[in-house]
């Protein structure tokens, strides 16, 4: 490093425009890690100011006060604080406060100006607080707190140029340390009123124009309706558009797949291509359009400051089955693909609830489902109307979405009371004024969310789904075999040996084996009962044959198996890497093991008594 | 009279927030957001299911509140003061 490098550490309340501010002086130039041995995110940039000095930025995690609670507010406080293990004391805090919310903020800068560290704060949303008629006092201001105030507005480009010339010059002397104890912290509060007093004439407290929003957004009837509706265009914006695009991906692949294979010769070489490799990255690829559009609209909503509202409306429901409001989107993410939805947890401030939702996301009913759902509901149920209004094949689909939701409930019900740490979970949540989503801000959010899909698991998955291929594939069938190749394989081994597990819930060893390929992707069961039931790739011969092979109960007992079933391993390779814990691997793919298991026997066994 | 009690819209100023069990970290956080002796506060709306949570305005901030947490802020009635 330089000796012209100057270490800055961008630090602020939650909602106060410092991730905006932060995009803005660095743009693409971030590098998104952990913090070792917690999911907390660490987010750097770096820029050349006018002198061509380097500022190396650390935009740490936002932070209500020093008094910490949080693993978030722990490394902001032990970064600023310069005794972080591995991180290099900041030679310059540039504390964000946001101008419209300086009763609450104003608090926080002067915790921060008692560390005893060079600070320069930076009012942030001047544009916004001029408009409302707050008018700021900030020369005033900055003698009375003693720190080198500057305006910006994070969400204009140039609206850090002062920010950028006052950091360019010279370090501004440290303020002395002061002690921390509950006498002097309650004085902050009367520090920030005197501030106010005498810097800051404000209108009127809250925005018109949120105190109009929220009386239709938060309304008892107004604002379920609306949340409904919001829901509900999400969901149709992620099957017009991340469904076909995903499909689009997968046949992309299959084609390419298809002209390399045209030029290489016979044998397991190609095979290997073909299926695992090109088959593999199609079925990892074609995750990501769903994951963007889902994150496109869960970042759209976070930043208009939405999200929060949703959580508020819907608490009280979700504390019920032990979560909170804030579980809320990822669960609802998780009906389209459970790995956005995990993803999104990170907005899910308490540890315990996040867990809990992360451990039960997999049991809302994905899109990877409803092709073997669709494939066995159109073999086994027949088409005719119940209560002559509904059709019965609607009727079991809907009953195995219901099924997920109520098994996530009673899971949730039990983790509650199962957890040894009683203590109250607090919602506690700000709710902040409504913004206009600005576009670069939901761009980086995008690019960094599918730059952890892309880097994280394409390994994983490729590997898995090149074992897959190996198992199905090796060793190949004798000459003059009769059957299937899959057969001889080791895969054909596992199915029948895995058919001595199964059994008592009604699979034979054909279906057996076709969960092991659902383990890489649920949707290739339909391919792998294909491959044995020796039919072509068509659904219609398929569901016949299997109608003709496989008894009812069986067919039941695999439809409910697919509701619970610990599947797929893309969803526990997420789980590992948002929760860095293997132990939460093994008991999400445990817990849903024996439940499969358990709900299975019970439909197997009773159907196969009243048939 | 407690922040949980208060009626909706009506005017009120934080007398204190009392710990619910010894070293209440739900306290000190409602402590460090603003919630201490004279501060106005008002129950802006009220969740859609068994009333529950609150919306609290503070200050120049808006916080969801169970009810449970808003059970440890006492308030008196503005008008009263």
């Amino acid at each position: 490093m330089s000796a012209s490098t100057l270490r800055i550490a961008l630090v602020g309340n939650p909602n106060c425009g410092k991730t905006a501010l932060f995009n803005l002086l660095t743009g693409g130039r971030q590098k998104v890690a952990n913090y070792a041995g917690v999911t907390v995110e660490r987010k750097e940039g770096r820029f050349t100011a006018p002198s061509g000095r380097v500022l190396q930025i650390l935009d740490l995690p936002g932070a209500y006060s020093f008094d910490a609670s949080s693993p978030d507010e722990q490394i902001t406080r032990d970064v600023c604080a310069g005794n972080y293990p591995g991180e290099a004391p900041p030679d310059l805090i540039v504390c964000v406060a946001d101008a419209t919310n300086l009763r609450l903020h104003l608090r926080f800068v002067l915790e921060v100006k008692r560390l005893g560290r060079p600070v320069v704060l930076a009012l942030n949303m001047m544009d916004t607080a001029r408009s409302r008629g707050i008018a700021i006092d900030v020369p005033e201001l900055s003698r009375r707190l003693g720190l080198p105030v500057v305006e910006t507005v994070a969400v204009k480009r140039g609206g850090a140029r002062a920010l950028i010339e006052r950091v360019d010059g010279e370090v501004p002397a440290a303020a002395p340390v002061q002690p921390d104890d509950a006498a002097s912290r309650a004085d902050l509060h009367a520090q920030v009123r005197e501030l106010l007093a005498s810097t800051v004439r404000m209108p009127r407290a809250t925005a018109e124009i949120d105190d109009a929003l929220d009386r239709w957004a938060l309304h008892p009837v107004f604002g379920l309706a609306i949340l409904a509706v919001v829901m509900f265009l999400v969901f149709q914006a992620v099957y017009a558009a991340g469904k076909p695009m995903s499909d689009l991906i997968g046949d992309g692949f299959g084609w390419m797949g298809g002209h390399v294979a045209a030029l290489m010769p016979d044998g397991p070489l190609r095979s290997l291509v073909v299926d695992g490799l090109f088959g593999g990255l199609g079925t990892v690829l074609g995750f990501l359009p769903v994951i963007l559009v889902l994150f496109f609209f869960i970042l759209t909503l976070e930043e208009s400051g939405y999200l929060p509202r949703a959580a508020f409306l819907l608490d009280r429901l979700m504390l019920t089955v032990g979560l909170t409001g804030r579980s809320f989107i990822p669960l609802l993410s998780s009906f389209a693909c459970a790995i956005p939805g995990i993803m999104g947890t990170r907005s899910i401030t308490d540890p315990r609830d996040r867990i809990t939702t992360i451990l039960i996301a997999p049991l809302m009913t994905c899109s990877a489902r409803l092709p073997v759902y669709a494939l066995l509901i159109g073999a086994f149920i027949p088409a005719r109307k119940v209560f002559g209004l509904f059709n019965l094949q609607g009727v079991v689909l809907f009953a195995l979405y219901l099924a997920g939701i109520l098994g996530a409930m009673l899971v949730g019900w039990v983790m509650k009371h199962l957890r040894r740490d009683k203590s109250e979970h607090a919602l506690l949540m700000e709710l902040p004024s409504y913004r206009l989503p600005k576009t670069r801000d939901v761009a980086i959010g995008l690019y960094e969310r599918g730059m952890i899909f892309l880097k994280r698991l394409t390994g994983v998955i490729l590997g898995l789904t090149v074992l897959m291929w190996f198992l199905s594939t090796f060793p190949g069938a004798p000459a003059g075999a009769t059957q299937p190749a899959i057969e001889y394989s080791f895969a054909g081994y596992i199915g029948r040996a895995l058919q001595y597990v199964f059994a008592p819930i009604g699979f034979n060893w054909q279906i057996s084996l076709a969960l092991i390929p659902a383990f890489a992707a649920r949707e290739t069961a339909v391919a792998a009962l294909a491959t044995v039931y020796l039919v072509g790739g068509e659904a219609e011969g398929l569901g016949q044959a299997l109608a003709g092979q496989i008894p009812l109960a069986s067919a039941l007992s695999l439809l409910v198996w697919f509701a619970y079933a610990p599947q797929c391993m893309s969803t526990l390779a997420i789980i590992k890497r948002e929760t860095d814990s293997w132990r939460n691997v093994a008991i999400s793919f445990g817990y849903m093991f024996v439940m499969a298991y358990a709900a299975s026997f019970v439909v197997y066994q009773v159907t196969r008594a009243l048939t | 009279m407690r922040l949980s009690e208060l009626p909706k819209g009506a005017p009120a100023v934080v007398e204190r927030v009392d710990d619910a069990h010894a070293a209440d970290p739900i306290a000190q956080r409602l402590r460090d957001l603003g919630f201490v002796d004279g501060e106005p506060v008002r129950v802006v709306a009220v969740g859609p299911m068994g009333g529950d949570p609150l919306l609290i305005q503070i200050g120049f901030t808006r916080f969801a509140l169970r009810r449970a947490e808003a059970a440890r802020v006492s308030v008196r009635s503005e008008v009263a003061a």
